[in-house]
This record gives C-alpha cells, sequence and structure tokens, in this order.
C-alpha cells in the first residue's frame, strides 16, 4: 500500500471508529425514539458539524423481495455505490468492500452481517480491527399502494470536530449525506430503469466523469 | 459532428463537437433533419438560466432519423420519429402517473442537488437546457444521444413533412396542456397572454376543446394577425386597457379562464435581496410576473389560471388575496409530453389541428446563431424558426 493510501486509511480510520461507535448507540435507539415525534433519528436537528448519522430514503416501485434479494449480494453494491469499486464474499460470511481513496488508492474494509430479517433489514459492521471501521443498514418497506416499496439507507457519521474536520472528511470520504443520497438514487435509477442516468454524450466522458469523481 | 453551442450572454455558436454515442441500453441515436429554436432558448440565451457551461450544445425541439440503437431500444434503424423535450423513463411513480416531466431517473443523481434547492425536489431532466435539468446535449445538432428511447420518441408516418409533427417535440403538448389546465369547458371565454407560439397552439386548442371565445393578448402585430386568422380575438396591450377591455368582451363577468404563455421576462430580469440565499446556491433571482399578475385579476370568481409561461425562481407582491377571495384554481407545470404525443398526433393528421402556420424562417443550422439573433430582436417578423442540418445555405 501507498504512502497515499495509508494517509487515506488512517484518517477514515479516525473518522470511521467514532462513526462506529455513534452508530451502535444509534441502532439500538433508532426504534425508540429519543425525541417526542415519529421523525427518524437522522432527521433531528443537530448542532451545527455534529452530524451523527446520515440516512435517507428513496421509494423504488419494485417489489420488497426482488429490491431485497438484489441487495443481499453485496457485488451488486459497487454498480450504484460510486466510491465502492468492489465487495468480495469471504468464506465466512463475510465481505472485503474496496473503498476509493484518493489519488487513485483503494482501502480494503473486511465487514460482516450484523443482523439480517428475511426481505426487511440487512445491517453490516466493519469485524474488528478492520483498517477502517464503518457500518450501515438498509431497511425495506412496503409503501402505500402501487408504490413499491420504501427503501431506508443510514449509516453512522461522526466528523472530526471544526470545520478542519468537515473539510477533512470531505477530501477523504466525500460528503457522507451527499454520497449516501446519490447512492441510493442510483439504486431507484438501475432498478425502476435497468440503468443509471447519464448526460455524457460520449463512452469517454463517462469514464472521465468516473474518474473525476473516483 | 456540428452542433450550435452556448459561450455566453447573447453568444452562440455552430461548432465541430464529438459524435454522440450509445452510453446505456436504452439510447438511440437520431440523425436531426429539422430543430426549432424555442422561446425558452432566449432565457438561456439571456443568461438568466443559470448552470449554463460554454460548449452546451442547445436545442430541445428536435426529430430525425435513427441510426443507431443500444440493445433495450425498441426503435429501428431508419424510422423517422419526434423526440420529446423531457426525457422520461417510463418506470417511475410520476412516469406511471403519465406526469412524465417530474420523472424521478431521467437527470443524473449529482446534478439533482441544484434543483432541489430551489424546488424542494429535484427536476427532471430536458434536453438542451442548462445542467439544472441534467446537462444533456440537446438536438441543435447533425446527430443527439436520446436516453430512454422506448419511452420518448413518437415514430411518425412517412407522408407527414417533418414541418407538421415536429411541434411534437415540444410547443403543441406545451399549448395543449396550457388550455387542459384551464379547464375549458364548452362556453368558457378565455384570455390568453402571449402570442408566442405556445399562446397560439393554446389559442387553437382551446378553441378545439370548444371555448366559446378566445381573446388573445399581445404587442406585436404580426403575431396578433396569425391569433386572429386562429378564429381569437385580440387586444393590442399597448392600445387598450386589458383588464377594462376584457370585463366588456366578457359581458361584466370577467373571463372563465386566464392562460399566462408569457412566463418570466428575460429583459429587465431583476434580483431581488430577499432570495439572496436561494441565489447563491442556484443563481437565480426573481421572476417578473407581470402579466400573470393581470391575469389574476381579470379572471372571474371560481375562475381557472393556466401557467405554461417558464418560471424559474421567487416573484414578489402576489396577489394572494385575489386568489383566496376568489377562490381560484391554479396549475402550472412543465409539460408531459408524452402524454399527449399519440393524441395530438391522430389530430394532425385528420386536420384538426395546424401546426404549420406559425413557421416563419427555415435555415440551415450553420446560420443558427443568426436564427437566435433575430428571433429574440424582430419577434414580431421571426415567429418560428426551424433549422436543418444538411440544407443548403
Ligand atoms: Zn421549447
Ligand atoms: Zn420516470
Amino acid at each position: 500500500m501507498s504512502q497515499n493510501s495509508k494517509i487515506g486509511a488512517g484518517l477514515g480510520g479516525v473518522v470511521l471508529t467514532a462513526g462506529a461507535i455513534a452508530f451502535g448507540a444509534f441502532l439500538s435507539n433508532r426504534h425508540q425514539n429519543r425525541g417526542y415525534d415519529d421523525a427518524a433519528n437522522h432527521t433531528k436537528r443537530q448542532p451545527e458539524g455534529s452530524n451523527a448519522q446520515v440516512g435517507r430514503s428513496v421509494t423504488i416501485r419494485k417489489p420488497r423481495a426482488e429490491l431485497f434479494a438484489f441487495w443481499s449480494d453485496f457485488s451488486n453494491l459497487p454498480q450504484f455505490m460510486e466510491n465502492v469499486e468492489a465487495i468480495e464474499a469471504g468464506a465466512d460470511g463475510a465481505s472485503t468492500w474496496r473503498i476509493k481513496a484518493p489519488p487513485g488508492q483503494t482501502v480494503a474494509v473486511k465487514t460482516e452481517i450484523a443482523s439480517k430479517k428475511q426481505d426487511e433489514l440487512i445491517a453490516w459492521r466493519s469485524v474488528e480491527d478492520s483498517e477502517i471501521e464503518t457500518s450501515g443498514e438498509v431497511r425495506f418497506e412496503d409503501a402505500p399502494g402501487e408504490r413499491g416499496t420504501r427503501v431506508s439507507l443510514v449509516m453512522a457519521y461522526d466528523p472530526p470536530a471544526g470545520a478542519l474536520g468537515r473539510a477533512v472528511a470531505k477530501l477523504f470520504l466525500r460528503e457522507p449525506q451527499v454520497q449516501a443520497r446519490h447512492d441510493l438514487k442510483r439504486f431507484k435509477m438501475l432498478m425502476e430503469t435497468g440503468e443509471i442516468a447519464t448526460s455524457a454524450r460520449t463512452r469517454d466522458e463517462t469514464r472521465a466523469a468516473k474518474q473525476e469523481n473516483g | 459532428m456540428r452542433a450550435l453551442t452556448w459561450h455566453g450572454t447573447n453568444d452562440v455558436r455552430v461548432d465541430t463537437v464529438s459524435d454522440p454515442e450509445i452510453i446505456n441500453p436504452r439510447d438511440a441515436i437520431i440523425k436531426i433533419t429539422s430543430t426549432a429554436i424555442c422561446g425558452s432558448d432566449l432565457h438561456l440565451y439571456d443568461g438568466v438560466i443559470p448552470g449554463v457551461a460554454p460548449g452546451d450544445v442547445l436545442g430541445h425541439e428536435f426529430m430525425g432519423e435513427v441510426v443507431e440503437t443500444g440493445s433495450a431500444s425498441d426503435l429501428e434503424k431508419g424510422q423517422r420519429v419526434v423526440v420529446p423535450f423531457t426525457i422520461s423513463c417510463g418506470g417511475c411513480f410520476h412516469c406511471k402517473q403519465q406526469q412524465y416531466s417530474a420523472c424521478d431517473n431521467s437527470n443524473p443523481a449529482e446534478k439533482q442537488d441544484m434543483s432541489a434547492t430551489l424546488y424542494g425536489q429535484p427536476m427532471a431532466a430536458l434536453f438542451g437546457y442548462s445542467h439544472l435539468t441534467g446537462g444533456y446535449s440537446g438536438g441543435q445538432a447533425e446527430y443527439a444521444r436520446v436516453p430512454f428511447s422506448d419511452v420518448g420518441p413518437i415514430v411518425v408516418p412517412d407522408h407527414l413533412e417533418d414541418d407538421k409533427v415536429l411541434f411534437l417535440s415540444d410547443i403543441l403538448p406545451t399549448g395543449w396542456m396550457a388550455a387542459e389546465n384551464a379547464d375549458i369547458q364548452p362556453d368558457d371565454t378565455v384570455a390568453v397572454w402571449g402570442c408566442g407560439p405556445v399562446g397560439l397552439f393554446a389559442i387553437q386548442s382551446a378553441i378545439v376543446m370548444g371555448a366559446s371565445k378566445v381573446i388573445a393578448i399581445d404587442r406585436y402585430p404580426n403575431r396578433l394577425e396569425l391569433a386572429k386568422q386562429l378564429g381569437a380575438e385580440i387586444i393590442d396591450f399597448r392600445e387598450t386597457d386589458v383588464r377594462e377591455a376584457l370585463m366588456e368582451m366578457s359581458g361584466g363577468i370577467g373571463v372563465d379562464a386566464v392562460i399566462d404563455a408569457v412566463g418570466m421576462e428575460s429583459h429587465g430580469f431583476a434580483i431581488d435581496n430577499m432570495f439572496d440565499v436561494v441565489k447563491q446556491k442556484v443563481g437565480m433571482g426573481a421572476d417578473r410576473a407581470s402579466a400573470l399578475k393581470q391575469a389574476i385579476l381579470a379572471v372571474r370568481f371560481g375562475g381557472k389560471v393556466s401557467i405554461p409561461g417558464v418560471y424559474g425562481g421567487m416573484t414578489d407582491k402576489w396577489p394572494l388575496g385575489a386568489m383566496m377571495e376568489k377562490g381560484l384554481q391554479i396549475r402550472g407545470g412543465q409539460t408531459h409530453v408524452q402524454k399527449y404525443t399519440k393524441q395530438l398526433l391522430e389530430k394532425i393528421e385528420d386536420g384538426t389541428l395546424d401546426t404549420t402556420f406559425l413557421i416563419s424562417h427555415r435555415l440551415p443550422l450553420e446560420q443558427a446563431a443568426e436564427g437566435y439573433k433575430n428571433f429574440k430582436e424582430q419577434q414580431n417578423e421571426w415567429t418560428k424558426v426551424i433549422l436543418k442540418p444538411g440544407m443548403e445555405n
């Protein structure tokens, strides 16, 4: 591993270790909201810069079981998760996520399934002494009428304090809120249309855009 | 290929750019035979729409021949198609409701944030119309890449020449939907502000829908004459007090429905300090909406207000009291083009609708810049311009 990716992994480690701790607390709180209203925890007002959880829901016009099955095969995720280059399944049910880290490097993260409920929930977290610690969950619920399925992706996130921390997070992990939103939108596109929209005119332009983002 | 590209305010040029390619399975490549300049292209030309970049290929009203198809396209090489300006996937919640211009999936994920900031929800994608709406290359070019080609393009029969069907891409369905949004009933008196292409098609549509009287309001004699030929009564707003005249022409009741086919005025486009936050994020300020305000005052109690004219940002001094006290219905919207193409093609074929009466100029693509300039500066004479790639200069 090069010098650069070590820096990336190191900073990521700091950020995501804090994230993983927050996530544990978050998971236990998710269905017993601390507030008195019914809004999801990640939409609670928080002091600036202390964005402990990021999350987003989309409605996808496909059956719950189909979406669950697609997501259950983690090797599908890099198709729409832009900063994940590949996810390889291991023998023990764990998998290795290869996450893009600038400039042009990847960081390997070994994750295990934290919880899984058929057609309802998949939660994952990085294994102990992984290079980076991370965790997330995706939930699938029937939407009303013929609207399909509501898909909610939630990840814990706790950036280092202050503007510098946010700048570092943006540089090395990209804005997680934005990333989560875009990834989910791409998932929806892929499921509803079979492709991911691009306004590029040429194939080279799409390649260039991807390299720029990676 | 050759294409009309944006370089800055009042600066468009025909340049050589890279040819479009099939990228996604549902794509098709169209060789363009006819493409029009639209009134809303003038907003880009005037530089009042944010998110346009130098080198962007403009144009959202186009048609042509299919020359290449992706593996999941249902088009075939050689077919003649008209392409709706709205890019729609056909599979999302909005598309299934036939609200095609609100498609969830056509604007690339990374381009949705800008319009979501402005409107609370991201916009769908349009061809050749700023990166707010996806940044897709438009059709004022020799070729265009058309995504979701199994949903948008409508195949047209060979016996209908381009001039008859080209406007299915935008202004004809836009005029039709404007009249539909005015909920026209058989004995209605309808007033239409603006006799540009959309206004003229709204007038024609309102008459087809059975309005007893349609009143057209504009300042250009030639455009008013076109409205008159369609069967409208006309008001020149430089000569006449519009509200007084409308009250008289509707027998003192007020008109039943009003259609604002003017939209934001690109000239003297004002910036309001109140909206600096939004403006910083998306670059849009306040829209002047004088035609719309006038329309709301002129419509009768319980009347219907339809807004096909393009507005982008905010407006102030909204006649909220009139809206509430008079019990008005107000409907706007980008056109759900794909919802209308089939029925309107039938109306063109059986002669109910004519689309050729407003075409004033046909130019080779190479003269597109001249077309923009004249369309903007000589609105009385240059009522609608069609560009034809390959046409002799
Ligand atoms: Zn148009
Ligand atoms: Zn759609």
